[in-house]
């Protein structure tokens, strides 16, 4: 059994019909890209899973149950944790307030903070610093850290990369593929070498609907659907 | 200029940067005035009126803050606090006429708790039959909090009528302490410490507590605070029900420290409050703090060296700030 599973879902916001019929099935464990060009309904898609924005009913089940019509903080106490396209930290709170907010009952479980302390060093280092203070690549550390502070089924991650320094953008693909050993992931990108490092599954979505499901291997040796899909050049 | 600015701004940000503010004003106004004895007298009247407005305004800043709500209603809770304590003390009139200080203290603090549960009573009603129907909708929400503004002074001129309430002051916070040639009014005294008291309990936990924590975190992202797992509605009722009651705290000093109320105090006292949230920063307690210290100074340091400015004084003082910082001085990260 799939871990998550849209069936034709459809999201509107305001009179405007953004997801117009978005289906496919994550499986449990690894990385699983969604990949689209510019507009395409990528954001909207997550926003939808997470509850931040209203799917059809019945659309979106998370290990077989209905999860469609439920607030964000009930899907988020499901299991679910979510990194936004514009990271979401708290810039007026510390390091450690932003990680100590995500966590059940406001305590570190130390092995978890071990284990993000050795995927992100700079965390530890910042850790009383306000989070407006971090660089770009330091807020996105703290985005992913706080996402994966309590035991997660499924990490919805919005664009980590963009506006990163290549170098950042590495160590960032290192902690993903970490992270994916043991949780699930569903990551929305637009930079496809990054999305190549990682993905195993994806699906490709083009004006509110997704018009290709497969493998990444398949996907990345096929330039011609690349082409056709997301206007990549060989 | 601009470079005289440049090297400036990072020493001044060193000594505390728009905290030092009030201090700047207040020496400022040590000059001009030239008497050290009213300057003492007029910066305690300044900071004990400045800390009372603090406490009206802080719960509107928050509450606009976290849930991005306008309550023109507020004033109803500054109203409802002063009227409430004016009736509770009048009806203990023995005890606050008592040569007892413990009598006298028992009578001021029944009063304000009376406001205080008051405020919490009415705000939960407010929070949840006016405001929740027009969350996210600005229009309906300055209608509709408008609307219950004006209900809530009819329904203050019909229990306590239309002509001024005096307000009985306890003995032990009648007079003044003469120290030199400074004169300090008992009752401002006791004013700035009680609400510089209420501020420290209110930072302590802000700063210290989860529910704090969830507050300041709200504040700046709501939406992030829900994906988190928080219902953030359900934390905006209460911090509703704790702004409200601070207001009609801040109600039932300010009655004492006028001594004559009419239905009209919550309306007057509401445009100086929209003033000091907004030139403190929407969502910032601090700022609120810091903004309702500067109108406090400034009316009192005005009204004593230009008094025909002093109406003019806060809208001065709230153009020239937001010429200089359109967000006010301390606004809340967002």
């Amino acid at each position: 059994m799939s871990l998550l599973s849209l069936n034709q879902m459809k999201t509107s916001i305001g009179q405007y019909h953004v997801l117009h019929d978005v289906t496919f099935d994550v499986p449990e464990g690894g990385v699983f890209v969604l990949l689209g060009r510019n507009g395409a309904g990528k954001t909207t898609t997550l926003r939808s899973i997470m509850g931040l924005w209203r799917p059809s009913p019945g659309s979106v089940t998370f290990r077989g149950e209905d999860i469609s019509g439920l607030h964000a903080s009930e899907i988020a106490r499901k299991g679910i944790s979510f990194v936004p396209e514009n990271m979401g930290i708290f810039g007026g709170l510390t390091v450690e307030e932003n990680l100590v907010l995500a966590t059940a009952r406001g305590k570190f479980d130390p092995q978890r903070l071990k284990r993000i302390y050795a995927l992100f060093p700079a965390l530890e280092q910042f850790w009383t610093k306000q989070a407006w203070s971090l660089s770009g690549g330091q807020k996105q550390m703290l985005a992913v850290a706080r996402a994966i502070i309590e035991p997660r089924e499924l990490i919805l991650v919005d664009e980590p990369t963009k506006g990163l320094a290549p170098a950042i953008i590495d160590g960032m693909a290192e902690a993903f593929a970490e992270i994916g050993a043991d949780t699930t992931i569903l990551l929305v990108e637009q930079n496809f070498n990054f999305a190549k490092r990682l993905g195993q599954g994806l699906a490709v979505i083009d004006d509110g609907r997704v018009v290709h499901t497969g493998t990444m291997p398949e996907f990345a040796a096929d330039t011609a659907l690349q082409e056709q899909l997301l206007s990549l050049s060989a | 200029m601009n470079q005289l600015t440049q090297t400036l701004a990072p020493t001044l940000e060193r000594l505390g940067g728009v905290y030092l503010l009030p201090v700047i004003v207040a020496l400022i106004a040590f000059v001009l005035i030239g008497a050290p004895s009213s300057w003492v007298t007029l910066t305690v009247a300044g900071l004990s009126m400045g800390m009372m407005i603090f406490l009206m305004a802080s719960g509107l800043s928050l509450v606009f803050g976290l849930m991005d709500v306008l309550n023109f209603g507020h004033s109803a809770f500054v109203s409802f606090g002063a009227f409430v304590a004016a009736s509770a003390l009048a009806y203990m009139a023995g005890w606050i006429g008592s040569e007892s200080i413990w009598l006298n203290l028992l009578a001021i603090f029944l009063a304000f708790s009376a406001a205080i549960a008051f405020g919490l009573i009415v705000g939960w009603f407010f929070e949840v039959v006016i405001i929740k129907p027009v969350y996210h909708d600005h229009l309906r929400q300055i209608l509709i909090t408008m609307g219950a503004l004006i209900v809530s002074e009819q329904i203050i001129l019909a229990v306590w009528g239309g002509a001024p309430v005096s307000v009985p002051r306890p003995a032990f916070l009648e007079g003044s302490w003469l120290i030199g040639d400074v004169t300090i009014e008992i009752y401002r005294a006791f004013a700035f410490a009680l609400a510089l008291a209420v501020y420290v309990a209110l930072y302590l936990v802000l700063k210290h507590t989860r529910i704090g924590l969830l507050i300041r975190a709200g504040v700046e992202n709501r939406e992030m605070v829900e994906a988190l797992g928080f219902r953030i509605d359900r934390l905006f009722v209460g911090v509703f029900m704790v702004g409200s009651a601070l207001a009609a705290l801040g109600g039932a000093m300010w009655a004492g420290y006028e001594t004559l109320i009419t239905p009209a105090l919550g309306g007057e006292v509401m445009i100086v409050v929209f003033i000091v949230v907004i030139i403190g920063g929407l969502g910032s307690v601090e700022g609120t703090l810091l903004g309702a210290i500067m109108v406090g100074l400034m009316a009192n340091y005005i009204g004593f060296l230009a008094p025909k400015l002093a109406l003019a004084s806060n809208m001065l003082l709230m153009m020239a700030i937001l010429l200089w910082r359109p967000n006010g001085l301390k606004p809340a990260v967002k």
